[in-house]
């Protein structure tokens, strides 16, 4: 599915740490993965995996007291150069600059987003004058038209509305109409229909792919929704704790998962395909505290292919299993007995 | 009753081997100590962070104890005068006498400047006074039962115009250390009496407020608003004019202290009233409802458990006002009056330049007002940082 | 399909009306019609889950089921022990008190929903002291058994709610659920707070301790992949009213009204082979405080004729047991899920 392209944005080996009076919470450890132009990265994760994190990196909008301590993190510019966004001071112009025109966000909750005592065209107007530098009349000409863009009716009169005048779904819209304002490259929605309705989300993720058709733009998106990522994603990444357990295309994540924590996630959740009321296959246990995170990998207190003395010691890597997908996880290493590639059998759990 | 008492659910059957936990993390001796913590453990492990807070609750339990002590700290009646002792300048101690640990201060002699009429004290280094502690003094009855005339210091055995003035006398020549004791002890109960009434006010109104809403709610809650949209200093002169002049000192106490919770109540309400607001929202409130708990139930086993630290904390923090509010009106002389001691009544001395530029230590009883007015502060910073520890 | 043909819960005509005020004097302008005439039945030891958007009514009609608030009008008759019928909703707050025993609730929060600063003995205990279980020891006993029968250890029992995650505390709330062994068990989005992971630990139990207790559910969900997977039947709704209510196989199969066809594909389907033709509605949900006029779901209906603009459709029953409000249901071939 990757094409010969170089990626967009490459994150190798990012260690984001909380530093707290409880302890150091790890959470981003070692995320690794590429955004290829025009494609869509999945990231999927529960809570604590550290995948909304992950985007805080990458944009440095981490809040105090967490910390990149590790990694890097490489934006391939418009003109061809690389930058190294971790090297940047998060408050430097270069980096809101990027944060303005080469990346834009998109959160769960608009509602915060919006500032409550300004009109939403307002916010988007003051965001490419800022970042595309036109005057305000040109700017607002183009705060409409990115509103038509996102589906908005009457973009004219609903430019001087405010957010709280807006119905979810139009809400949501346009916030994309402000992270899309000065045409960024890569676009990071993170949990951008979690707060809304199963049509609201269609709509939303109709959108999203539309846009991206016509802009040729990449997209991360970050969810926990299995099914949204199967809708969208081209490449997916899974994380577990703050640790990439697994990567690949779309399809072979979903059709020949490998690692035992993403076989299990899609054998637990139910599915509107799936027959009604069987008992489902679980994961046993729930996801530890941040302040506990488990020595070793940090699913083997829950993992049925668990092997005592290996996985509860060291950190497997993340090694690649075939040309497009890699897993971290000892039953694919070579220094374990059973060899590298070994399948493991499907219906242990 | 009997029914519904007994399950006929049969036998407890176990959790299919799924649904169980099997490979749980063992739980180490602190998590489980964690586990079954009170709500006020809880709160304590994260007031004792807090730096601040525990340095103020010391410096308020120091105070308390001083309260509670002063005749024993005091070395001197607060209300003895003596003219001839007008304005003396605070006495230093010198502790070691040829080497030897014996405390003494010197005699002093004072005489009527004759151009200004002001009475100048000398140093005498020829007398020395000795400072004994655990000296006998005049008698009290510590704690109100416990009579006893020992005092942490005092003068033994010496003539009766060779005494002590650690910090000094006021123009009436009492002994300034002495007066400041005892109005310890009147600002800081005179503070927690106020408190104690406001939250009575507080707590029932803003319960009722919070809890049936409605037409009730909106009376307390304009009643609040007129009652904070009073100027304070316009509203304390005309409740303290309205004071019979002819009432004895403990009649004017109280009285101060109700006018002072009139007004002091109304922060209170509004947290209890926020809090019940919110409470009321809460599903276990709902699922105690539906449980079929009783409103008394529900509001002192659910509700009030909830929210008693958050009380607790707005307390701490009102306390201040109370001193502060107390001070003013008796510095105004609007409030206690002599022959009542508390640190407003002693800061009454002050108030002429004249007067602080001849007696500055006559402005030491602000020192206790500033530094028990940020201990509270602290306190109530800490206590209401630490109140909602699930938070 | 229903296991036995005896109605528990029969809910007629059921309406909650929020009034809207406005201005100083608080005077009421107009209502949101939350739930507008809703009528539904469940039979006993069966799943019923009421699902739609947010802003549908289901929360709202649960709640008026468990009398948690009054109804504005309608009636609900619960069976009680002794086979008779009674309205609950007539009932003054006394009478209801004694009933609410059968009827327990399974919050969507489970962090809200169990006191934090009561151990997981008063909290599961608690149901028991108060309808008179005031031995201290026999209570005891009950709630490690409850705790057990929930999948937890009882020597947690002297642990306070902090102690455990999200999965484990809604445990707890379903031991307390059960502590007076209710008959029907209103459930509140009782996984949609959860991991995905525990989702499913959750909704097993809850299969598991109906089959145990003959339990009846109320089930009240948005997502519909979990509502396929828990219930016998389904009801729909849209802006406080039934639009659809069958088996789920005929409602997941089947469908027969339009919202519920678009409800259906615009579920993202957890496999990227089955990237779907989704029907998008166009537009919002309809504002219930001023619904429009005809069918409420006509201004996104794609099959919207005159007679939807003008006439509100009845809820009938097109086949046993499918209840379709919808004008045109008799004509049109809508898709299901797989094969329809």
């Amino acid at each position: 599915m990757q094409s010969e392209q170089k990626p967009l944005l490459s994150v190798r080996n990012l260690k984001t740490y909380f530093f707290q009076d409880e302890g150091t919470v790890k959470a981003v450890d070692g995320a690794t993965f590429d955004v290829y132009p025009g494609k869509t990265l999945g990231i999927v994760g529960e809570s604590g995996c550290g995948k909304s994190v992950t985007a805080q990196s990458i944009l440095r909008i981490v809040d105090q007291p967490g910390r990149i301590v590790d990694g890097e993190i490489v934006l391939r510019g418009a003109d061809g150069n690389d930058v190294e966004l971790t090297r940047l001071h998060p408050d430097s112009r270069e980096m809101r600059d990027i944060r303005g025109t080469e990346i834009g966000l998109v959160f769960q909750e608009p509602m915060t987003s919006f500032s409550p005592v300004h009109t939403v065209g307002n916010q988007i107007v003051e965001a490419i004058r800022l970042h595309c530098g036109v005057n305000e009349r040109e700017a607002r000409i183009k705060a409409v038209e990115t509103l038509r863009q996102v589906g908005i009716p009457k973009p004219e009169r609903r430019i001087d509305e405010y957010a709280f005048e807006l119905s979810g779904g139009l809400r949501q819209r346009a916030m994309i109409a402000v992270a899309l304002s000065c045409n960024p490259r890569l676009l990071i929605a993170d949990e951008p229909t979690t707060a809304l309705d199963v049509t609201t989300q269609a709509q939303i993720l109709d959108l999203l792919r539309q846009l991206q058709e016509q802009r040729g733009m990449a997209i991360m998106l970050i969810t926990h929704n299995l099914g949204v990522i199967a809708e969208m994603a081209d490449d997916v990444v899974v994380m577990y704790l703050g640790r990439v357990v697994e990567q690949g295309p779309v399809d072979a994540i979903f059709h020949s998962p490998q690692h035992p924590y993403t076989r299990a996630l899609l054998r637990s959740i139910p599915s509107i395909e799936s027959t009604p009321r069987v008992e489902l296959p679980t994961i046993s246990g729930s996801i530890p505290h941040p302040y506990n995170r488990p020595s070793g990998c940090p699913f083997y207190p829950r993992c049925p292919e668990f092997i005592p003395g290996t996985c509860d010691q060291a950190e497997p890597a993340l090694r690649a299993v075939s040309e497009q997908q890699s897993v971290s996880c000892f039953l694919y290493q070579s220094q374990v007995s059973q060899g590298q590639g070994t399948k493991p059998s499907e219906g242990m759990a | 009753m009997a029914e519904t008492t007994s399950p006929n659910i049969g036998p407890a059957l176990p959790a299919s081997p799924r649904e169980m936990l099997p490979q749980e993390l063992p739980t180490s001796q602190a998590e489980e100590q964690i586990a079954v913590a009170t709500q006020w453990q809880l709160m304590w492990w994260r007031f004792r962070k807090h730096k601040l807070a525990m340095v103020g609750s010391v410096i308020l339990i120091l105070f308390y104890l001083v309260a509670l002590s002063v005749d024993f700290l005091s070395y001197a009646d607060p209300d003895a005068s003596e003219a001839q002792r007008s304005l003396m300048a605070p006495q230093s101690i010198h502790w070691t006498d040829n080497g030897r640990l014996s405390p003494y201060v010197y005699g002093l002699t004072g005489k009527r400047d004759p151009k200004t009429f002001k009475r100048v004290y000398t140093i005498d280094p020829e007398v020395k006074i000795p400072v004994r502690f655990f000296a006998k003094g005049f008698e009290y009855k510590w704690l109100g039962f416990i009579p006893s005339d020992i005092h942490l210091i005092g003068v033994e055995g010496a003539r009766a115009d060779e005494t002590l003035f650690i910090l000094g006398t006021d123009v009436q020549g009492r002994d300034l250390w002495s007066r400041l004791m005892y109005g310890t002890q009147t600002s800081l109960f005179i503070g927690l009496a106020s408190v104690a009434l406001s939250l009575f006010l507080g707590v029932v109104l803003g319960g009722i407020s919070g809890y049936y809403g409605g037409v009730i709610d909106t009376v307390i809650q304009r009643v609040i608003e007129i009652l904070r949209s009073i100027p304070t200093i316009p509203l304390w002169l005309g409740l303290a004019a309205a004071l019979p002049g002819s009432w004895s000192v403990q009649q004017v106490y109280f009285a101060i202290t109700i006018i002072i919770s009139l007004l002091g109540w109304t922060e209170l309400a509004r947290v209890v009233r926020g809090r019940f607001l919110s409470l009321r929202q809460e599903d276990f409130v709902m699922a105690a409802r539906l449980a079929g708990c009783s409103q008394m139930r529900i509001i002192f086993r659910h509700m009030v458990p909830s929210f008693l630290s958050h009380i607790i904390a707005a307390m701490t923090l009102a306390l201040p006002a109370m001193i502060i509010s107390e001070t003013s009106l008796s510095f105004l002389g609007l409030g206690l009056r002599p022959p009542a001691i508390s640190w407003g009544v002693l800061l009454q001395d002050a108030q002429s330049i004249q007067a602080l530029a001849i007696s500055p230590w006559l402005l030491i009883p602000s020192i206790p007002v500033v530094v028990a007015v940020l201990a509270f502060n602290f306190v109530g910073d800490g206590l209401r940082d630490a109140a909602d520890p699930y938070g | 399909m229903a296991t036995m043909d005896q109605i528990l819960l029969d809910v007629k005509g059921l309406q909650k009306f929020f009034p809207i005020r406005r201005g100083v004097l608080q005077k009421v302008v107009g209502y949101v019609r939350a739930v507008d005439d809703v009528t539904f039945y469940i039979n006993r030891g069966e799943t019923l889950s009421l699902v739609g958007e947010s802003g549908c009514g289901k929360t709202t009609t649960s709640r008026c089921v468990l009398r948690a608030i009054d109804p504005t009008a309608g009636q609900i008759h619960f069976r009680t022990d002794d086979g008779a019928m009674i309205d609950i909703a007539a009932l003054p707050e006394n009478k209801v008190q004694p009933l609410r025993r059968f009827m327990q609730m399974i919050f969507q929060d489970p962090f809200s929903s169990l006191n934090p600063r009561m151990t997981l003995l008063d909290i599961v205990g608690e149901p028991m002291l108060v309808n008179g279980m005031t031995d201290r020891q026999e209570r005891q006993e009950r709630v490690a058994e409850l705790l057990t029968l929930v999948g937890m250890r009882p020597e947690y029992m002297r642990r306070f709610p902090h102690a455990f995650s999200g999965g484990q505390r809604q445990r707890i709330g379903i031991a307390r659920a059960l502590a007076l062994n209710p008959q029907l068990v209103v459930a509140d989005e009782p996984v949609s707070a959860l991991d995905v992971s525990v989702q499913a630990q959750i909704l097993n139990l809850m299969l598991r301790l109906q089959e145990q207790l003959g339990l009846t559910y109320l089930f009240v969900a948005h997502d519909l992949s979990v509502v396929k997977h828990i219930s016998e039947r389904v009801a729909v709704m849209y802006v406080g009213r039934i639009v659809e209510m069958a088996t789920t196989e005929k409602i997941f199969g089947s469908p027969k009204h339009p919202y519920t066809e678009a409800l259906l594909s615009s579920v993202p389907k957890p496999d990227p082979r089955l990237r779907s033709q989704r029907i998008v509605l166009e537009g919002e949900v309809a504002d219930p405080a001023n619904p429009p006029t005809g069918c409420y779901f006509h201004p996104r209906c794609r099959y919207a004729a005159e007679i939807c603009r003008q006439e509100t459709p009845a809820q009938e029953e097109i086949e046993p047991g499918h209840y379709v409000a919808c004008h045109r249901a008799r004509e049109l071939s809508l898709r299901g899920i797989g094969k329809s």
